[in-house]
């Protein structure tokens, strides 16, 4: 399989000299193209951090991202922004749509600022939005929509670029369990259907179960890896509990 | 401690303030420059009578003044509140730690007093040093020679200064005490996360609104510039001044929703780079400002006209002088003056009625006034009797008249000329000369409000009946004509008549006409010199002679123009000054929630190039959208003013558009580039 995305022995530290954090600690794994990977720790543990290195938002302090071969720890100003525009697709745990558009143009945007034409513009967001199954919501505002729909209103946004990679940070966090059902039986289809390499960031092993593998992560360092392999979500959910008790966080919350 | 906090509060929110000190800083500077005029005229070299002019104008400046201090003030309140509103969170913080209302309010306190110390000294600091230029435009106004530059401080303006701003400090201190003290915690933690409801208005209600809005704007527009002449009384002024108001209001209501419907229909357009979020942007600002859009289009509408009529105003009170005063010296005195008349005018007395009954000519010998100095000289008599008033001479149309311009007196005694004497006076004027029959007069008036009531009575050739003989009129309308040196068009009326039609019987006014017999500028200035010493002669008391000269009318129009000037200057600046704050501290209140939207932008990978883009974009429709409304306006309200002001020379009135628009770049611009530079620096901030 193609490695889309490879993490070098990446650090971030925080602080200076005297009182040193070390958010990210050596970490290193490889994502493959068409994977659907989560990363699960507690609040603290560093997955933030280590999305928004990936992400570009932050900084590492040592080691490489490469993303389809390129080194994007080397990047910089524009070079930047036209990486994140063109490669990455985002969805956020407050979902970041402009509460002054329409959900339509809240996902035209992400295909506007890349210069492409309003007809494509146009036939690639009925296309997605039907995939999605929120075609009759897209004239609405935000302020119209509830959370499950406005989170995939901002799946579609993440996708609709053709990234290579979709970065989701706590999708669920702000939704109610049937919402999140909906959106991640979603995230499953643009998986399967359209290929989509999905990265997702979650202490919530509900939400992590309908991945194809789930990576553990505690101060900073990876603590675990498990593989969904053949199992059913039901399974794969019992298993990533008993690496959550093993791991002893506060994850005991979890569905 | 709290010190400590305050000063540190100021060095951190800086750029907030920055909107804040710019205001401050130019409010003190201006209300310095105009209140230091008085002492900037002290070393120009000018007459007594320019000198009285002054100082009037300084009066009227100073009454001025109190009015823009409530303006600022106002300003200064409003301003403040932005800045608290900003700053919610961190007074929530402080409440949630512990500290008390009145410690917060302490540190308000505290920092109101630094600003308001620095601001006052930077401002007076600039303020001094443009009063300087100032002197200079004193000079020009005023036709004086600078021949010395000297460093002028107003110390009485200084301290004016400080008062009036000290007050408007204390105020905005208790201002801002009250609505901490009035605050709820959770309020200011929470304070803006209220998600607004975006209202698309209906197109076809826009379309039809925006047709009917700009349809009675153009009617007031036909009512100010073509029918302007039918607009004769306030009531009827009030009118195109109304529904150019209402008219502005739905404008802007209807065309922040068309041009969103518009552009949304040009897809090509709406959907390339950031355009759609610009527009969002403005339209979800502009639904819910719609009104104090409004009031800041109308307020830059009046500042362009005060400002380019106020410029323009000197030069037109200047040129209707040669005309109207073509001979150096008038005197004037009345005849044959009754003890009754004496009686209600204290300022009579029995000489007065004593000197009334002899000839001009020995009146001005009596005050020793030498005939020697004059030359062109003419000498003439008015007259008039008890039985002809001016509704006499309207004949059937003074029913009418009455009804219709209610507040004129009709009750007066109308004035008659010999044909002869008026022929003399024509020539000297350069006039035209006029020839009657011997059954007929001619009315003269150059006043526009009453030519057309005098027309009417004409029309229904009006006979007057003077010494048993009866007279008609020539011409169905009134001549232009005049006898008094006048700054203006003053003569309300005046019948030519035969010479044979009058006697001396009647006589009720003598006038006397001359040129000063010097040629030079300065001769003429000693010759004036002279017959204003009159006034000191023991005889001037015991006669009702007055005296109008060119020279004195020539200076009382430059003094009420300069003084029209400056007040018109002072109150354009300070409206121009306060719209563009307002645009400003709205623009940047909504800040925060932009700053959100430009880093949802931004993580979606917006170029920061194409981010600054849209912000610019944003803030120049913004600003452009009131300013070009106001432009619309002014380009009649300047055309109404110009028919007020009888402006002649119209390079003159490309001069002042071109001063006007220079003072709108510098204030309004630089409140625009401010809000630029300060909201892109608020977008830039991380989260």
């Amino acid at each position: 399989m193609e490695n889309i995305l490879k993490i070098d022995n990446i650090e971030k530290y925080y602080g200076n000299q005297s009182s040193l954090t070390k958010a990210v600690d050596r970490v290193s794994f490889e994502v493959d193209k068409g994977e659907f990977v989560a990363i699960m720790g507690t609040s603290g543990s560093g997955k933030t951090t280590l999305l928004n290195v990936i992400s570009t938002i932050d900084k590492v302090t040592s080691g490489h991202i490469y993303l389809s071969g390129e080194d994007i720890t080397k990047l910089k100003g524009n070079q930047l922004n036209r990486f994140r525009r063109e490669e990455l697709g985002f969805i956020f745990q407050d979902f970041n749509l402009l509460d002054t558009l329409t959900a339509y143009e809240n996902i035209a945007l992400a295909l506007s600022i890349q210069n492409v034409q309003e007809k494509e513009i146009d036939v690639r967001i009925k296309k997605i939005a039907k995939e999605l199954g929120i075609l009759e919501i897209l004239p609405r505002y935000p302020y119209q929509l509830s959370g499950g729909q406005k989170q995939r209103v901002a799946a579609a946004r993440a996708i609709i670029t053709n990234p290579k990679l979709v970065l989701a940070d706590e999708p669920t966090g702000a939704l109610d369990s049937k919402s999140s059902k909906m959106l991640l039986e979603s995230f499953n289809d643009l998986n399967e259907l359209l290929q989509a390499t999905i990265l997702m960031v979650t202490h919530d092993a509900f939400t992590a179960s309908y991945a194809k593998r789930v990576i553990f992560i505690k101060d900073g360092k990876i603590f675990n890896e498990i593989y969904r392999g053949d199992n059913t979500r039901k399974e794969f959910f019992d298993r990533i509990i008993d690496v959550v008790t093993l791991l002893g966080g506060d994850l005991t919350d979890a569905l | 401690m709290l010190c400590k906090l305050s000063i540190k509060n100021i060095k951190k929110s800086f750029k907030d303030y920055a909107i804040y000190f710019f205001t401050l800083i130019l409010g003190v500077a201006i209300f310095y420059v105009f209140n230091a005029i008085e002492n900037q005229t002290v070393m120009l070299q000018v007459t007594n009578s320019t000198r009285n002019i002054i100082k009037l104008m300084t009066e009227g400046l100073s009454w001025v003044s109190v009015f823009v201090s409530f303006i600022l003030g106002f300003l200064i309140i409003y301003a403040s509140r932005f800045l608290i509103k900003r700053r919610n969170k961190e007074f929530g913080i402080y409440l949630t730690l512990g500290m008390s209302k009145r410690k917060i309010s302490m540190i308000l306190f505290i920092e109101t007093l630094i600003i308001g110390i620095f601001s006052l000294f930077v401002g007076l600091g600039i303020g001094v040093f443009l009063s300087q230029f100032m002197s200079l435009l004193v000079a020009n106004m005023f036709e004086a020679d600078l021949t010395k530059f000297t460093f002028v401080f107003s110390s009485s303006a200084f301290m004016k200064t400080l008062i009036y701003f000290g007050i408007m400090y204390i105020l905005v201190m208790i201002f801002n005490t009250v609505s901490i003290s009035k605050c709820k915690l959770i309020d200011l933690l929470h304070g803006n996360k209220t998600s607004e409801k975006i209202k698309i208005k209906n197109p076809y209600l826009c379309i039809v609104l925006f047709i009917l809005s700009s349809t009675a704007l153009g009617y007031a527009y036909y009512l100010v510039t073509v029918g302007v002449s039918e607009l004769t009384t306030a009531m009827e002024l009030f009118k195109p001044i109304l529904l150019g108001a209402i008219s502005t209001f739905f404008v802007f209501y209807s065309l922040s929703g068309l041009i969103l419907k518009i552009v949304m229909s040009i897809k090509k357009l709406y959907y390339k780079g950031l355009n759609s979020f610009v527009l969002r942007q403005i339209s979800s600002k502009i639904n819910t400002t719609v009104m104090s859009m409004t009031v800041i289009c109308l307020m830059l509408f009046i500042t362009i006209c005060v400002l380019s009529s106020a410029l323009s105003i000197k030069n037109s009170m200047t040129a209707n002088l040669k005309k109207l005063a073509p001979v150096d010296v008038e005197f004037y005195k009345t005849y044959d003056l009754t003890s009754e008349e004496v009686e209600h005018l204290w300022q009579y007395n029995e000489n007065m009625i004593e000197d009334s009954k002899i000839s001009m000519l020995e009146t001005l010998k009596k005050l020793e006034i030498d005939l020697k100095d004059f030359k062109d000289i003419i000498e003439l008599d008015t007259y008039s009797i008890d039985t002809i008033m001016i509704k006499d001479t309207l004949g059937s149309y003074y029913e009418q008249a009455k009804e219709k311009y209610p507040f004129l007196r009709y009750e007066m005694k109308e004035e008659f000329i010999k044909l002869s004497d008026y022929n003399k006076v024509a020539r000297l004027y350069g006039l035209e000369e006029l020839s009657l029959k011997d059954n007929q007069y001619i009315l003269l008036s150059d006043y526009e409000g009453w030519i057309p009531i005098r027309n009417e009575g004409l029309k229904k050739h009006t006979p007057i009946t003077l010494l048993a003989k009866k007279y008609y009129p020539k011409y169905l309308e009134c001549q232009n004509g005049f006898i008094h040196l006048s700054n203006n068009h003053i003569n309300t009326g005046l019948f030519v008549v035969p010479d044979d039609a009058v006697n001396n019987s009647m006589r009720n006014t003598g006038i006397f006409l001359a040129n000063y017999n010097v040629e030079k500028i300065d001769e003429k200035k000693q010759v004036e010199e002279k017959l204003n010493s009159i006034e000191n002669h023991p005889y001037s008391a015991f006669t009702n002679l007055s005296m109008i000269t060119k020279l004195f009318l020539y200076e009382s129009s430059v003094g009420l123009g300069a003084m029209v000037t400056f007040i018109g200057l002072y109150l354009g600046i300070i409206f121009l000054m306060s719209s563009a704050a307002i645009l400003a501290l709205k623009e940047l209140s909504e800040s925060s929630d932009n700053q959100e939207r430009f880093q949802m932008l931004r993580k979606i990978g917006t170029d920061e190039k194409m981010i600054n883009k849209a912000l610019f974009q944003q803030i120049v429709i913004f600003f452009m959208f009131p300013l070009v409304i106001a432009i619309i306006h002014s380009i009649f309200g300047i055309m109404f003013c110009n028919y007020i002001l009888e402006t002649l020379g119209n390079e003159k009135l490309l001069q002042s558009i071109v001063m006007t628009a220079i003072f709108i770049i510098i204030i309004y611009g630089g409140y625009f580039s401010l809000t630029y530079l300060c909201s892109r620096r608020i977008i830039k901030e991380r989260r």
